[in-house]
């Protein structure tokens, strides 16, 4: 846990000073022209990977410090974690799916090229 | 137990203190938060499995999206998430002119973003870039009416940069009805998402109206800080829709 300065008697929730947003926009400001730069250049195959975990970076700071989870209950960051998770086994499954019927579907388009040979 | 005598003000009746009252909004917003990023997740699966499906047809297709504008209006979002997430701490501190101020500059950022979103859009219906069942797309499935809605086009065709003029008409017509899926995936998750801009410009108003009258205080800053979080999901998003779909390279 960080450092309460700001906490005073009967505050509710946790006052960010305005030198920490500044620091986190340049961030953003910086990671963005990062990935814009790095987006146009080519990475042999890896573009997608750097631009998803500059993403994530970015996600990162603005949920730790703009949403105040690095400040908040625990719990409030947990249930975000848990959506993002759920999203991680909703990709799995679907991708893990997503070849199961592919044979079938080239069985099908050579049975029609058949048919239509076929009829002529 | 407390009566109405001793009931601590601007809390509600059946809350037993203004910081259970707060613990439970906050609760709230994030379950719903959570909710958000679930519907928006069923969209993204559809990319990945589109773009799983047809690397190529993606790669090809993100170059008609104008690198500058996306890059510009992920730059509009940040300053908007930078604003309201000061304005919180305006409120927090009771400072209401700053508040008034950030919320002003926020709710500017999130409709200059619009005007941008609508810029691109109208750029993309003149040009026929479209998701393949509208009726004035150049990819559509009907491969006879595709021929002459090209050649319709051919003279004002062009990407942001010029470049496809010629390209389109030569391309594969099976490749080119899968550009197609691209463009209803680009509609559904950028319109989904623009969506939500709408909604978040309704609500920061809100917001603008309620503090005018000097409704928010140290004491009172909860709308303030539910709404900021709505806004920074919405930024978070667009985090990550930006190199998805404008840098495929």
């Amino acid at each position: 846990m960080s450092d309460h300065s700001h906490d005073s008697e009967g505050h509710i929730g946790h006052v960010l000073p305005l030198s920490l947003l500044l620091k986190v926009f340049g961030a953003l400001v910086a990671l963005t022209i990062l990935t814009v730069m790095t987006g146009k250049a080519d990475l042999h195959g890896a573009d997608l990977a750097v631009a998803m975990i500059i993403a994530t970076c970015k996600a990162s700071l603005v949920c730790l410090f703009f949403m105040h989870l690095k400040y908040d209950r625990p719990f409030h960051g947990l249930i975000f974690l848990f959506s993002v998770m759920f999203v991680g086994l909703f990709l799995v499954f679907v991708t893990l799916d997503s070849e199961e019927y592919q044979g079938d579907i080239k069985d099908y388009k050579a049975n029609e090229v058949l048919e239509l040979q076929v009829g002529e | 137990m407390s009566s109405h005598d001793n009931h601590p003000e601007g809390v509600a009746h059946h809350f037993e203190s203004a910081e259970q009252q707060f613990d439970s909004g906050k609760f709230g917003i994030w379950t719903f938060l959570l909710t958000e990023v679930l519907f928006f997740s069923a969209l993204f699966v559809a990319y990945t499995m589109y773009r799983d499906s047809y690397p190529e047809v993606f790669q090809f297709a993100s170059q008609y999206l104008d690198t500058n504008l996306g890059a510009l209006n992920t730059l509009v979002l940040l300053l908007s998430s930078f604003t309201i997430a000061w304005g919180v701490r305006n409120a927090m501190l009771g400072e209401t002119k700053k508040l008034t101020i950030n919320l002003i500059i926020t709710l500017a950022c999130a409709a200059g973003f619009m005007m941008i979103k609508a810029e691109e859009y109208g750029h993309k219906f003149h040009e026929g870039t479209l998701w393949g069942g509208h009726e004035h797309s150049i990819f559509k499935l009907d491969a006879d009416d595709v021929n002459e809605d090209i050649a319709a086009h051919s003279q004002a065709w062009s990407n942001p940069d010029g470049e496809f003029t010629a390209a389109v008409k030569d391309l594969d017509p099976e490749f080119r009805q899968k550009l197609g899926i691209f463009f209803g995936v680009y509609f559904c998750l950028t319109g989904l998402h623009g969506i939500h801009v709408l909604i978040g410009m309704i609500l920061l108003s809100w917001l603008l109206i309620r503090n005018l009258r000097g409704e928010f205080g140290p004491k009172n800053f909860a709308a303030v800080d539910f709404i900021a979080l709505y806004w920074h999901l919405v930024d978070l998003i667009w985090i990550f829709l930006f190199p998805l779909l404008y840098l495929i390279s």
